[in-house]
């Protein structure tokens, strides 16, 4: 206790006499900051996860060009790959509400006049349509020796795509993958337009309530930071785990070329 | 459809807001990732990591955080600096320069991933070749390095200036009458939001549409005397 209440008396000191920025309103709001966090993370993990579930069968038909369906998908993933995001979260939110049909159907009330929901719905039908693309690119480049073999084995497509396709795509992906979950990190703060309370939604409102300048964005940044620092160390794990077999071996040219550089 | 034509006007002037948002930006952080990717490649270890600190640094932070901070920090830390210095009074930040400085910062970053990567790719002898015929080190940039590194650049170049085109959005958020502003100011006062706002994706397809063409002549142009497989 007795060191907290000098820490406190320090930020106290600190803020008022030496920098710009007043830490102690940091401190004592650095709570809510973390509940900010908590939807951010939630927001895109969930997006992230059902937005994957929905492009793995889209990739599958964008890869071998299923007849209409693979230039309808394509279609879908033109529009929302080259669209802006906030566009398409305006047009959930605020549009939606333009029609009569939408409003008085059963869908409106809890659903579809949320912006959580609205931003959960725009957020993922994004995320699918960029994971769609790259996956597509992954499973197109498929070696073919790959899929003679299972075929020589006596499997059946549905098997070759489950043992041999696929889990190969997934690691050809995981690379293009780290950089998607930061995209759709970075495009989570657009909640914070239609009134959520995500971190940088706890960053405007701290910023507004005590009219100040810096503080609520710089410990939102802060915090995003980490998070994108937390992404990139969980990505170079999963890629030293799974993308093993494409490391150089110890003591072949590559690697030795590559402890050089 | 004939709402969208009685508002037009507003439409291609918020349109024109954009397009000259992304040239801006665009012209920004091309000379940003030119320096950026010098400063990777420096021989100098300090100057290579500012290089790495910055790129590391945008890609941590969400652009809209950082147009927020540099739309209102920026301006009161210039103003509390006038007052410090006592040089100047209060100073405003127009949402348009805020949006140039922010996105040019970024995209800046990324461009110099592009042009670092563009570089590595031309054969290190050529640049021997030419420093062994007695070139200047401006000379060699201007008729080895940059006709090159175009070509080499060139897809990496069109994905950052699609996504910079769509960033420009976020602008609308500091209050910058862009295209999605006034397409979203337009649709609340006619109750006719979705209808603009298709509008607005529409727009925004065309634009990134017309840019590929152009960056495809661009390609041609610049890989003149390339065999392709």
């Amino acid at each position: 206790m007795e060191n907290e209440r000098s820490f406190l008396e320090y930020l106290q000191h600190v803020s008022e006499n030496v920098s710009p920025i007043n830490f102690v309103l940091i401190y004592d709001n650095i709570g809510r900051f973390f509940e900010g966090a908590l939807v951010t993370l939630q927001l895109t993990f969930l997006a992230l996860l059902v937005g994957g579930l929905i492009a793995v069968p889209l990739a599958i038909a964008r890869a071998y060009r299923k007849p209409y369906l693979s230039p309808a998908i394509r279609l879908y993933t033109y529009v929302f790959c080259g669209t802006p995001l906030l566009v398409q979260v305006y047009l959930f939110y605020f549009g939606l509400g333009q029609f009569e049909a939408v409003r008085e159907s059963f869908l409106w009330d809890p659903i579809l006049s949320s912006p959580w929901w609205c931003v959960m719905i725009a957020f993922t039908l994004n995320t699918a349509a960029y994971t769609t693309e790259f996956l597509r690119g992954a499973i197109e480049t498929t070696p073919h020796g790959e899929v003679e073999a299972a075929k020589a084995c006596g499997m059946s497509p549905t098997t070759r795509m489950r043992l041999v396709v696929l889990p190969n795509a997934f690691r050809r992906a995981l690379p293009a993958y780290s950089n998607e979950v930061i995209f759709t990190l970075h495009g989570s703060v657009i909640a914070s337009t239609v009134t959520l309370q995500d971190l940088l939604g706890v960053g405007r409102w701290l910023n507004g309530r005590y009219y100040l300048a810096y503080e609520g964005f710089l410990t939102a940044m802060v915090f995003y930071m980490a998070i994108v620092f937390l992404i990139s160390i969980a990505f170079k794990m999963a890629e030293k785990r799974f993308l093993r077999h494409l490391r150089p071996r110890e003591g072949s040219n590559l690697a030795k070329a590559q402890a050089a550089l | 459809m004939d709402i969208i034509f009685e508002y037009r006007q507003i439409l291609i002037e918020g349109t024109i807001v954009t397009i000259s948002l992304a040239i801006l930006s665009l012209l920004l952080s091309v000379t940003l990732g030119l320096f950026g990717a010098f400063a990777k490649l420096s021989p100098s270890r300090g100057i290579r990591r500012m290089g790495n600190v910055y790129t590391t640094f945008v890609r941590s932070v969400p652009d809209l955080v950082l147009m927020m901070l540099i739309f209102f920090g920026g301006q009161a830390l210039i103003t509390q600096l006038g007052g410090v210095t006592g040089l100047w009074g209060y100073v405003e930040i127009n949402q348009f320069l805020a949006g140039v400085l922010t996105l040019g910062f970024i995209f800046g970053a990324y461009m110099s991933e592009t042009f670092r990567g563009a570089i590595l790719a031309i054969p290190r002898g050529q640049i021997e070749a030419a420093m062994a015929v007695g070139m200047k080190p401006g000379q060699i940039f201007r008729i080895v390095t940059w006709p090159q590194m175009v070509r080499f650049a060139l897809p990496s170049f069109t994905n950052n200036w699609l996504v910079l085109v769509k960033s420009t959005a976020l602008v609308s958020v500091i209050g910058l009458h862009d295209l999605v502003w006034n397409a979203f100011s337009a649709g609340r006062s006619t109750h006719k939001v979705f209808t603009f706002m298709l509008a607005v994706l529409v727009i925004y397809l065309i634009i990134t549409g017309v840019s590929d063409l152009i960056l495809r002549w661009i390609d041609r142009k610049y890989s003149a005397g390339v065999r392709r497989a």
